[in-house]
């Protein structure tokens, strides 16, 4: 395997490319925003197996536990926690139809402007559908925990 | 070099996709178990225990980890993949994320089998 | 008419990016006033400072009429092809010039682009054909029958110019130097859909931990493309075949001999 050079000898960008996506349209930020919830959700899966956990080992311990997580701040991190889920899970089911060919219109023959059909109204619709689930879904989750 | 992968990559990603869809269901079930009865209830420690001896909210339970760790760690470690491609590193990523999976599917299996005999 | 050129006749400033790698002096930006018109491009620009305000500067550039690929560089940020894009569309006071991302710089506004073509090159970019490999002593002519909707299936890959901006956009690119960008996928999908060629072994090129499954489906190959080859459809298409949702069920395109006029006065005569 040949040996891989530095990424400065090769001008790549990098992570730092990843960290601004909106100089590409709503595509490339629904890749960045699917990367994101997918790490964010990972770690919460983490700590959310081992809270959870905590029952058995009794019921003063249990509530111990909930002592620390009912609060405000807990209740906050939970609603980002939905909005992320249902965000990653609306766009998820998106780029399934899409690694599968679905829904990016066929091959023609260019002509000017050149739009790309595989960026398609169908695609846009796509992630704004996602993205306000997760809204609407963070404001039922908002009602549920601060609400009465 | 190629030769000794156990899996081929396409294979893995389909089982990233398939997990993925599934995962959403059975998370679904788990979300509307919380929210079809009263919030303060569902967070008691004696409604929980119940919901442990339940066989089938133990399945549900069990697939969720299941599939969420798999979906989860898979991803983790595309991302990590593509930060840096030396064979070390390579190695590295694969060796921990197949472990930290089975770790997390010990560590939740453990906690369902003791709450359900509790 | 005098009136009408003193409308158009304004100044740009070109924020232009300077470094010589081979001598190792470090970067930085130079600034050239240049007037432009209605309808000058950032290549004219860049052409103007060089004949009149610093010859030294490097860019690489040919056609001009963004066919050729030579000229492509990130304008305010973004892969663009220079000779492409009008100062007037830009809508900014100053127009940063930087070398395309993603590919080593070796001067000014001219990049490396030997692994780019690497890449392109693992893909087996040509027409494989059972009867070409075979029968070598018998060296048949044949010509290919396709009809209008077989070229279609393929044909907007086919009009990449390899000007490397999709390959700068590409966010995978950005951090895996093994992933072969858009242009190769893009360019291995144009050989699989073709019906010319018979390779059973493309798709394997590219079942790799590497491969076309690093592609995440960004689409930022396809926004900065200016031919409207559309790589992030053609990569696509290419998964679903890979995943077994679309079955390849291409027919070969028929090969029709062709006997030259010599052979047939022979036949006629024997």
């Amino acid at each position: 395997m040949k040996e891989i050079e530095q990424p400065s000898r090769n001008n790549l960008e990098g992570v730092k490319g990843w960290l601004n996506p909106s100089r590409y349209g709503w595509e490339r930020i629904s890749y960045w925003f699917q990367r994101l919830t997918g790490v964010f959700l990972l770690i919460y899966f983490i700590g959310h197996v081992y809270e959870t956990s905590t029952i058995v080992n009794g019921q003063n311990a249990w509530e111990s536990f909930l002592e620390l997580t009912q609060t405000v701040w807990g209740h906050l991190f939970l609603i980002m926690v939905i909005g992320a889920s249902t965000f990653h899970s609306a766009n998820g089911i998106r780029l399934i139809f899409t690694h599968a060919g679905i829904g990016l219109g066929t091959p023609s023959r260019p002509d000017y402007p050149y739009s790309p059909t595989s960026l398609n109204y169908r695609q846009k619709s796509g992630i704004w559908i996602a993205l306000i689930l997760s809204a609407a879904a963070m404001f039922y989750g908002f009602n549920v925990l601060f609400g009465e | 070099m190629e030769s000794h992968r156990v899996l081929r990559e396409s294979q893995v990603m389909k089982i990233h996709y398939v997990t993925g869809i599934a995962a959403i269901f059975v998370v679904a079930v788990h979300i509307l178990m919380r929210l079809i009865v009263p919030f303060e209830l569902s967070l008691e420690y004696d409604y929980i225990i119940a919901n442990y001896k339940n066989i089938i909210y133990v399945l549900i339970l069990e697939s969720i980890l299941v599939l969420i760790s798999i979906h989860g760690f898979n991803g983790m470690r595309i991302i990590l993949l593509e930060l840096r491609q030396t064979k070390r590193w390579e190695n590295m990523v694969t060796v921990v994320t197949i472990s930290a999976m089975i770790a997390l599917i010990a560590y939740g299996t453990r906690t369902i089998i003791l709450a359900n005999g509790l | 008419m005098s009136n009408t050129e003193n409308k158009y006749e304004e100044t740009i400033t070109l924020k232009v990016y300077r470094e010589n790698r081979g001598q190792k002096t470090g970067s930085h930006y130079d600034n050239f006033e240049v007037p432009y018109k209605r309808w000058t491009t950032v290549l004219d620009a860049l052409l103007y400072a060089k004949s009149y305000i610093d010859p030294s500067v490097a860019i690489r550039y040919s056609c001009r009429m963004a066919s050729c690929g030579s000229c492509g560089m990130k304008i305010n940020g973004i892969p663009r092809l220079a000779c492409y894009t009008k100062i007037s569309e830009l809508e900014t006071s100053t127009i940063e010039c930087e070398p395309l991302a993603n590919f080593p710089i070796i001067r000014d506004l001219v990049t490396d682009f030997s692994l780019f073509f690497n890449h392109h090159k693992e893909m087996q970019p040509y027409i494989q054909s059972k009867e070409n490999s075979e029968n070598d002593t018998e060296k048949k002519t044949f010509s290919f029958y396709q009809s209008p909707e077989d070229v279609d299936k393929y044909l907007q890959f086919s009009y990449c110019i390899k000007c490397g901006l999709c390959y700068s956009a590409c966010p995978t690119v950005g951090t895996d130097l093994r992933f072969p960008g858009p242009q190769a996928l893009a360019q291995l999908y144009r050989y699989y859909a073709d019906t010319r060629d018979e390779s059973k072994n493309r798709l394997n090129i590219v079942d790799d931990r590497h491969g076309i499954w690093r592609c995440h489906f960004a689409g930022s190959c396809s926004k900065v493309c200016p031919k409207g080859v559309d790589p992030a459809l053609g990569i696509q298409l290419l998964r679903s075949y890979m995943l077994g949702i679309s079955k390849n069920n291409k027919e070969p395109a028929k090969k029709i001999e062709i006997i030259t006029d010599e052979e047939e006065n022979n036949d006629n005569n024997s």
